[in-house]
């Protein structure tokens, strides 16, 4: 009597090939020298979804948006972005990294970093022409930038310099879009226009994906959420992922029992 | 041949033989002992500004020394030169690194390449003086000894025993600046000053060696041990020691090859024997070697793959990937017809309690499961106590 | 000094003097903002065993095979030093310092095991080039300058030079976006699908090219205060990498002109007859006008700094 054969894995979490998740992830697994980052994740990103993805320090979340967008290497796992692989789908993704990754001191203007945005589009070897210069000073409007379009980019507030980067992501006109950590460190008025600018590319028919610390605010500005690990501990709509129970697995003793419970409430 | 080098080795190459080459020993150690520093504050290049540095030292030195109306050539009156512009030099990095928007890397290389230019400008002038002795000042950027004398290689041996002797009594304050300076600042040790001495001790190691090995290989001398001792220590006293170690013996088989063979300029092979050091340790240090390395991440790439596998299998699906396939594959737990066979369906069911054992574990003790490593096949009655894992078995509360 | 002179000798010099600066210089402006200002150093001390090597394969000092070597040589340092410095996980100033140094002592170990050092080619002289022996020959005077037998016999290295200057600044112009964003944000050069090692590593080959190119003519020394010392100045002057290139490329012009006169003819002023080392003048003026705009430079030089802290501290209500 044999035993029955073994089905292939992809069979676990199958993807809807029709309608095509904007992201996709399965078995994703990293690791820094010998410290697993990212444990077999699982994910279906929910088409138009602004998600947070929450978690405490070290859990993997910046990990794991580097990882899908290729800049760690990785151990296993498969990334689609809406049902195309990460070569084929660079173009529909904006990512915002930590305001700590560049050196602001660097001689480029806020309008030449919105710029930067649409190099995609210029393409190769073509310059940066006057409409170019145009289409980022509308984007720093967006996010209330437009005064500062010729400042150096040091000389701007963190909070600011968050907004150019949101400029910059605008500009690049694309479907998902991947912040790390957006709301570190600015001031409430650029918060405002983080989730308004949010909202806005979600109405248009686009994904946020954003690493997000406080705790607080996530039932505010998301409608869905990934708690993340090493594993993933839940995803799903807000309301239904920030209770009690999920958010003691995912926290356990770095949350006070009655900040967790404040938390669950909120949603 | 051997015979011979056996000789100059064991300090039996005749008397001139066996000084120079105890003098480069102790100039190696020096180096490798004071090196140390500047490498664990990450400025090693900071001796390459200041060995650049000293060239117009030297030239004005020589003119001095002209006027004064010797011959120009007095060793340590060069070396005092060469420290004098050394130390300048480095203030120049220091100011440019300090007030200015310029990170140190464009500092040095500013203040290396201008000071350079400056004493090679210098040397043109020299040239044309025609004065005695100048021909000698081009050892300096070479180095060559050859021309060392036993006197000489005396005050170099002495110079470096000193230089190594303050290091090793400032060795706790150094420590700790390198080490955490924020941290050594708030215990009311003066930074700057802790810092200035380290430095003053590399401006000296450089002005020591400079007629040696020549101003561009001294450079080696203070960054290839420290590096070198690295790969198989934590520890700065052994750090120190071993670095020292390196260098000397980098000295030791340089000097001793260069006295043996004709054409060896002694700084070259001296830099050879300690790039060879730390080839050596580079590839075959035990715990951050490259090969040690290398093994240590395959080991893990191959547990986690099994472990994917694994857990795949006792859900009933095939390894989600080529590598955890081969693994299971190999390792038997899976037959060439997709089925899993006896030992794999034992290995997958413990995977599957060993994971939510871990789980588990990691819901009710989140903060101590962080300094476990359980998604590489961890055991975990291997890692912890027996009662605790009873009570992991036990259904939650 | 005759209009023949002047052509033949020290216009052939000024030229290839301004071509490696303004080579290097340009080339340096990302060196610099990529925090990677010393790979310029290493480069030129590799050049040493690479040159010695093509002599020594292809058994000639003609340029090519010398060229090539050290070309080669570049590319296996640079190579070496990102092995080492992921591999070793060492810091790459302490990488660097390892690579260049060894193999900065095995191009001297070559040079005086092979008898390499009598045939023309000599360590110090490759330190400090020798820009004085470039020399326009089968010239006479203006009027027959622009012929086409005076123009063919104008200097090799003049030649190469000017070529390599070319092309690096077709580079730049051509590919300024891709070089701008990588060095900036390589994170976001990565997801708008840019190839930013390929970039990098190309960045670095040209670099190399650089350097052999203006080598020979005025030595390693030189070329690493051209790498670092205009792209610096322009730095402390302007905010807009644009402005920053063109900035560098002005000091670079300055400082081989003035250095190159002023170790030419300088002596003379106080009654020397004889002339300086150009390539050293050269790497001093390029440090004299760094160190002013370091300290005048209109918005970040030290004065009007401290200027600046005096008034506001001078806001503050009392």
């Amino acid at each position: 009597m044999n035993p029955p054969r073994l089905i292939p894995f992809e069979t676990r979490q199958p993807r809807n090939e029709i309608a095509p998740s904007p992201l996709s992830i399965r078995g994703l697994t990293v690791a820094y020298d010998d410290k697993p980052a990212v444990w077999d994740l699982d994910y279906d990103a929910p088409d138009r979804g602004l998600i947070a993805v929450i978690g405490p320090n070290g859990a993997g979340k910046s990990t794991m948006i580097k990882a899908m967008l290729g800049l760690v290497p990785t151990l296993a796992g498969d990334v689609r972005v809406f049902g195309s692989t990460l070569r084929q789908a660079r173009r529909r993704i904006a990512y915002i990294p930590q305001r700590t990754s560049v050196d602001w001191d660097f001689p480029a203007s806020a309008e030449d970093v919105v710029a930067m945005g649409l190099y995609g589009e210029i393409g190769w070897c073509r310059p940066v022409r006057r409409r170019h210069r145009e289409a980022a000073r509308s984007y720093l409007d967006r996010v209330g930038m437009a005064d500062f379009a010729g400042r150096q980019i040091g000389q701007l507030s963190g909070g600011q310099q968050q907004r150019v980067f949101l400029a910059r992501a605008l500009a690049q006109k694309a479907d998902l879009y991947l912040m790390d950590e957006p709301f570190a460190g600015v001031d409430a008025a650029t918060e405002r226009a983080i989730v308004n600018v949010m909202r806005e590319v979600r109405d248009a028919g686009a994904t946020v994906l954003c690493v997000h610390h406080d705790l607080q605010t996530v039932a505010d500005y998301f409608d869905h959420a990934l708690i993340l690990n090493v594993h993933a501990i839940a995803h799903g709509a807000v309301d239904d992922v920030l209770t009690e129970e999920l958010l003691q697995r995912a926290y356990g003793g770095r949350l006070a029992e009655t900040e967790i419970r404040a938390i669950a409430g909120s949603a | 041949m051997p015979g011979e080098l056996f000789s100059i080795l064991t300090f039996q190459g005749g008397y001139n033989t066996s000084v120079v080459l105890a003098g480069v020993i102790a100039l190696g150690i020096g180096g490798g002992v004071i090196g140390v520093f500047s490498f664990l504050r990450k400025r090693a290049l900071i001796s390459d500004a200041i060995s650049h540095a000293t060239l117009p030292g030297i030239a004005i030195a020589f003119l001095i020394g002209i006027a004064l109306g010797g011959t120009g050539r007095n060793l340590a009156l060069l070396m005092a030169g060469a420290a004098t512009t050394g130390a300048l030099g480095v203030l120049c990095v220091q100011w440019i690194r300090d007030y200015t928007r310029l990170p140190e890397d464009a500092a040095i290389g500013t203040v290396l390449s201008v000071f350079f230019g400056l004493g090679i400008v210098l040397l043109s002038h020299i040239q044309t003086l025609q004065a005695a002795g100048q021909a000698g000042l081009n050892s300096f950027l070479l180095g060559s000894t050859a021309a060392l004398t036993a006197g000489e290689a005396q005050l170099i041996g002495g110079a470096s025993l000193v230089a190594i002797l303050i290091a090793l009594l400032l060795l706790k304050e150094f420590g700790a600046v390198a080490f955490d300076e924020g941290f050594a600042a708030a215990q009311g040790w003066r930074v700057t000053r802790i810092d200035l001495a380290m430095i003053g001790l590399l401006l000296a190691i450089v002005a020591i060696g400079l007629k040696t090995v020549g101003l561009v290989l001294i450079i080696a001398l203070v960054i290839i041990p420290p590096a070198s001792a690295r790969f198989w220590t934590e520890r700065l006293g052994r750090l120190v020691a071993l670095s020292g170690t390196f260098g000397g013996l980098a000295g030791w088989l340089g000097g001793s090859l260069s006295a043996l063979l004709p054409d060896m300029p002694a700084g070259a092979v001296i830099v050879l024997a300690a790039a060879a050091i730390f080839t050596i340790s580079l590839l075959f240090a035990p715990r951050r070697g490259v090969i040690a390395w290398g093994i240590r991440r395959l080991r893990m790439r191959v547990r986690a793959a099994s472990v994917r596998g694994l857990l795949a299998m006792a859900d009933g699906y095939l390894p989600p990937d080529g590598l955890s396939y081969r693994v299971v594959r190999w390792r038997g737990y899976i037959d060439g017809d997709a089925r899993i066979t006896e030992s794999g369906r034992t290995a997958a069911s413990e995977m599957r309690r060993q994971d939510r054992l871990w789980q588990t574990y990691r819901t009710r003790h989140p903060e101590a499961a962080l300094s476990f490593n359980p998604l590489t096949g961890t055991r975990i009655e291997d890692v912890l106590p027996a009662d605790i894992v009873a009570t992991l078995e036990a259904p939650s509360r | 000094m005759t209009a023949a002179d002047f052509l033949s000798i020290d216009l052939p010099a000024i030229l290839v003097a301004v071509l490696s600066a303004t080579s290097c210089g340009l080339l340096g402006n990302f060196l610099v903002l990529r925090r990677q200002a010393l790979i310029g150093d290493a480069i030129s001390h590799v050049a040493l065993p690479g040159i010695v090597a093509g002599f020594l394969i292809a058994g000639t000092i003609a340029t090519l095979p010398l060229m090539l070597g050290a070309m080669v040589a570049a590319v296996i340092a640079a190579g070496l030093i990102e092995i080492i410095r992921r591999a070793g996980r060492l810091e790459s100033g302490a990488a660097m310092g390892v690579v260049f140094t060894t193999m900065f002592a095995i191009g001297i170990v070559l040079l005086e095991q092979t008898g390499a050092s009598n045939a023309h080619i000599d360590a110090e002289h490759a330190l400090y080039g020798n820009l004085e022996s470039t020399l326009w020959l089968g010239v006479t005077g203006w009027d027959d300058a622009l012929t086409w037998e005076a123009l063919s016999q104008l200097p090799r290295q003049l030649i190469t030079l000017a070529g390599v200057t070319a092309a690096i600044a077709i580079m730049i112009v051509a590919f300024y976006k891709e070089l701008k964003v990588s060095t900036f944000d390589a994170g976001l050069a990565a997801s708008l699908g840019l190839p930013v090692r390929t970039i990098s590593t190309v960045l670095i080959v040209v670099v190399a090219l650089a350097a052999v190119a203006a080598f020979e003519a005025v030595g390693s020394i030189l070329v690493i205060a051209m790498f670092i010392c205009p792209a610096a100045t322009a730095r402390m002057l302007t905010d807009s990498l644009s402005r920053q290139l063109w900035l560098s490329v002005l000091v670079a012009v300055i400082a081989g002109v003035g250095g190159y006169v002023l170790a030419a003819f300088g002596p003379q002023f106080w009654g020397d007859t004889d002339s300086l080392s150009a390539a050293g003048m050269i790497a001093v003026v390029a440090g004299l006008l760094q160190t002013a705009a370091m300290i005048a430079a209109p918005r970040y030089g030290i004065l009007s700094r401290a200027i600046r802290r005096r008034t506001r501290q001078l806001d503050l209500p009392a």
